[in-house]
């Protein structure tokens, strides 16, 4: 990566050959990988998914001090209302003060489509200034402000000097990318190029690039034992934070697809360690996560003790939930950052995947390796489970689980959980990014579970009363019926 | 003039595939791009759900990248519908367009077209985000229904005393499923037939029956007067306007009178129905008047921030029938400037000669600065969405969110419309009321 140079993150189909098509199993994804990259395939059916700009802007949002300026028509800062009351509710539980913190839009209409709105964008800037006199002004881009061709750099570079604070332009075009994910990228381009700054001096703080810090207060209590202090990221920071993000010790992440660009951005430019390891999802995760981290820190010895500590304190417990669990049949699906460590975590607990269904896939990280995560479960994996990527289309998913009947399914998106339930199938929608987090992380999933798949009244009384929107036909489909026969 | 939203409190016209998703089978085929879909449904529908027989990920979609930009994406919305009526089970396919591809000229009239043979029907409506807002496209997409379904329709005969409601949009509209079905039981009660097309179990069927009514009960300020104008020119269908949803006794009975007369039903048998709810409604009033009384925290003067209708509905409710005055209301719903002054108008028809100045405005934070400007000569009672519970903490008010976003409570099929709903109402305002020392 060289991102100085660039003024775009650019997307993962094209920086990293990142994909969104495939039908297989795990270790044909992996040899395919390595040799040249595997093709991505396409679809003559799609079924709506999500835009790389709901994730940039979103992320954004939740900075204590940062306001979104979205040149868009009005339904694009919809995200505005998504995050309306959540930025609150996470500053208020820290007693943060986010009143600098605001999400405007342009309102582009018809005309602007012909005539262009920079002059009105700018007028909206100044105003957002003088409303929030936030500590940085991002301005999103939409689908139309990119196919008209508004020249956001440049009025990003006039605002910059005019107001005198950060104006980054955030390229997070709907139509760029299927991976939503090359949005977290976008975001994390404009906080590396306009925000953070050379390190003046070295603190003892490690970032912890996440999404909503909901351990928090255990993470905090872990790297105290390390002497040192996380700043987790980006929700609930503050831009003079983020201007330092340059002087931490290291970075780790709790999401490889999430912390890939920030984490080796910030290696590169400034060499602030990037931790790679697994992420911290179950046993071998978090051994891994805590293992790196005390390497790069010089602090194996604390790690360890900790460690034996947490195995101690867990490992029977963990060991007699995994007698209730083994051989319960699982299918996951989840974005490749969070699936292959839960795939991992399930397996620590005897549950078999049966199969894996990742929203894309990066054969590589920005460091030009691939994900840990993924390289451990072709190499530890009990089976060659199959494995397909789609971008959250949902007909294909479906198919699978109505083929392989698994005992429970397991996902992360919005609106993805019911259908497995509506199948009869008992679900899982792990949203909390900490809820397999280390050993007691286990040991709670493993409870959560149980429990789910002992008690499935809820998903019986609903499964028995509602029919599916797909047609017979389709059920007699493969799953990657439409999926492009010949590598594209 | 500098053209800010902040703190939107509506979205674009394709947010209105909410409207179809609020037809029982109907499908949304979305010509546009990737997130459209997901992100308007998370922003209306939010922490009260966007599921249902269909859901926005069910939704077929273009998906719309770069190619289709350079070269034009008619192909592959041809694909998209032919494979959707193969993949998705459903009874009618409404084909909406977006920004990317109205742009560069897609010509979705014609690709859909070629789907008119289709045993299922396919119909097209050109919502672009740049053209509209979502409560602009809910009255589109109804026109598309009548124009491209019923009107190609043999014309059915009228049934005796079948009223179609219109009013409520669905999911936009966080109360939408109960507002509708109380409206129903209002009518149920004066002897007529309802017929709307939202909600459980309702969808094609019910559309059909549209022409066959003997006339169109609209209850909303503005949205759907062009939808009832085109169902009287087409099929010669008569309509009566009730701007106002009515909430407690007061509105409701006059509602119920309104639509008795309307409707030739004899106002004794009007009378026995306003006399049983009120009996009723007035016992809670009497047994809780202590309460609304005897408490030294609930605001004597409010403001609504709000979409005209819910607006206009809630600051009725608490004047004509609960003794409030009135300060400034706000009307958030991008109100087109050709319906602004009627709906003015109708802020300036309380009882006693009462009136409220009302402010049209997208900008939340022009409307929080004037709030705060405003004297309430004690504290304010702010009612809107999510946007004002900071506002309101701020003035030491009192605060109920009814309106998108709404957030932090869940709405299944509660409603405030009618004398039940009045009661509702006060419940739920009294239960932030009670939260302060009293």
């Amino acid at each position: 990566m060289a991102i100085k140079k660039n003024t775009e993150s650019g997307v993962r189909e094209t920086r990293l050959g990142s994909i969104t098509g495939y039908n297989g199993t795990l270790k044909d994804l992996h040899a395919k990988s390595g040799c040249g990259g595997v093709k991505d395939k396409g679809r003559c059916f799609s079924q709506a998914s999500l835009c790389n700009a709901a994730c940039a802007l979103s992320q954004l949002s939740f900075i204590t001090d940062a306001a979104i300026v979205h040149h868009a028509p009005s339904g694009c800062a919809v995200t505005a209302m998504q995050v309306s009351n959540s930025k609150d509710q996470l500053a208020d539980a820290l007693g943060l003060d986010n009143s600098h913190s605001g999400y405007v839009c342009t309102d582009m209409n018809d005309s602007d489509i012909v005539f262009g709105a920079t002059d009105n964008l700018k007028e909206v800037i100044r105003e957002t200034h003088r409303r929030y006199q936030p500590g940085a002004i991002f301005i999103g881009a939409s689908c139309v402000s990119g196919i008209i061709g508004e020249d956001l750099e440049s009025v990003a570079s006039e605002m910059r000097d005019e107001l005198a604070l950060p104006v980054a332009p955030v390229f997070c075009e709907g139509f760029k990318t299927k991976i939503w994910a090359s949005g977290f990228d976008a975001a994390y381009h404009a906080i590396l190029t306009q925000i953070v700054k050379p390190p003046q001096k070295k603190s003892n703080t490690v970032n912890v690039i996440n999404f909503f810090g909901s351990a928090r207060k255990q993470i905090t209590e872990i790297f105290a034992e390390f002497g040192v202090v996380p700043l987790f990221l980006t929700s609930n920071t503050s831009i003079e934070e983020l201007s330092r993000l340059s002087e931490s010790l290291a970075t780790v992440s709790t999401c490889g697809t999430l912390g890939t660009y920030l984490g080796n951005g910030l290696q590169e430019q400034y060499g602030v360690p990037y931790v790679k390891s697994l992420q911290p999802h179950g046993m071998v995760g978090f051994e891994s996560w805590l293992g790196g981290l005390g390497e790069v820190l010089g602090k194996e010895a604390e790690v360890a003790a900790l460690l034996q500590r947490e195995r101690t304190s867990y490992l029977p417990k963990i060991q007699a939930l995994k007698q209730k669990l083994t051989g319960l049949r699982a299918v996951i699906g989840m974005g490749p950052g969070f699936n292959f460590n839960t795939s991992r975590a399930l397996q620590e607990l005897g549950i078999e995947i049966v199969h894996s269904a990742a929203w894309h896939f990066d054969k590589q990280y920005d460091d030009g390796k691939a994900p840990d995560a993924f390289t451990y479960q072709v190499e530890h994996s009990p089976n060659d489970y199959k494995l397909s990527v789609n971008d959250l289309q949902n007909h294909e998913l479906i198919n699978i689980l109505h083929t392989v009947k698994p005992d429970i399914f397991f996902s992360r998106h919005t609106g993805s959980t019911v259908w497995a339930m509506k199948l009869g199938i008992p679900a899982i929608c792990v949203y909390d990014e900490y809820a397999i987090f280390g050993y007691r992380g286990l040991l709670n999933f493993g409870t959560w579970i149980l429990d789910v798949v002992t008690n499935r009244s809820f998903t019986e009384n609903l499964s028995k009363r509602v029919k599916l929107p797909y047609t017979d036909w389709w059920f007699k489909q493969q799953n990657d019926h439409f999926l492009d026969k010949e590598t594209t | 003039m500098t053209r800010i939203i902040d703190q939107p409190r509506y979205v674009c016209a394709l947010g209105a595939m909410q409207t179809v998703q609020g037809i029982y089978r109907g499908v949304p085929v979305l010509h546009a791009g990737p997130g459209c879909a997901a992100k308007l449904a998370g922003g209306i529908a939010g922490s009260n759900g966007d599921s249902g027989y269909i859901s926005p990920q069910i939704y077929p979609c273009s998906n719309v990248s770069e190619t289709e930009i350079v070269f034009g994406g008619e192909d592959v919305l041809h694909r998209t519908i032919e494979n959707a009526l193969k993949v998705i089970d459903g009874d009618i396919y409404v084909v909406l367009s977006g920004c990317t591809t109205e742009i560069v000229g897609d010509d979705i009239a014609q690709v859909s077209s070629a789907f008119s043979g289709s045993a299922k029907p396919v119909i097209f409506v050109e919502t672009a985000g740049f053209k509209g807002s979502n409560l602009e496209g809910h009255e589109w997409i109804i026109d598309a229904l009548i124009n491209q379904y019923l009107a190609k329709k043999e014309l059915p005969e009228k049934v005796k005393g079948l009223v179609n409601i219109w009013g409520p949009i669905p999911s936009y509209d966080p109360f939408w499923v109960g507002n509708i079905r109380e409206l129903e039981a209002l009518i149920t009660e004066l002897g007529l037939k309802p017929n709307t097309i939202f909600g459980e179990y309702r969808g094609l069927e019910n559309i059909d029956l549209v022409p066959a009514a003997e006339f169109n009960l609209l209850v909303s300020p503005w949205v759907g007067l062009k939808n009832v104008r085109l169902l009287q020119e087409k099929f010669a269908t008569p309509y009566l306007h009730y701007p106002t949803i009515p909430i407690g006794a007061v509105e409701t009975s006059k509602f119920l009178r309104a639509v008795g007369e309307y409707a030739g039903v004899s106002p004794e048998k009007v009378n026995g129905i306003v006399e049983r709810h009120e009996k009723e409604y007035y016992y809670h009033m009497e047994r809780t008047s202590d309460v609304f009384l005897e408490n030294r925290t609930m605001s004597r003067r409010f403001s609504i921030v709000s979409n005209a209708a819910d607006a206009l509905a809630i600051s009725s409710f608490l004047v004509n029938d609960f003794g409030l005055v009135p300060d400034k209301q706000y009307l958030t719903d991008a109100t087109p400037e050709e319906h602004r002054e009627d709906v003015a108008g109708l802020f300036r028809q309380y009882q006693y000669g009462i009136e409220a100045e009302v402010m049209f405005s997208i900008d939340g934070f022009e409307i929080h600065e004037d709030i705060r400007s405003n004297d309430y000569f004690g504290p304010p009672l702010i009612i809107g969405s999510i946007f004002e519970k900071k506002l309101a903490e701020e003035l030491n008010g009192n605060f109920l969110a009814v309106s998108v976003p709404i957030k932090e409570r869940l709405i299944l099929s509660s409603s405030y419309v009618g004398y039940r709903g009045g009661l509702k109402l006060l419940e739920d305002i009294y239960t932030y009321v009670l939260k302060q020392f009293n």
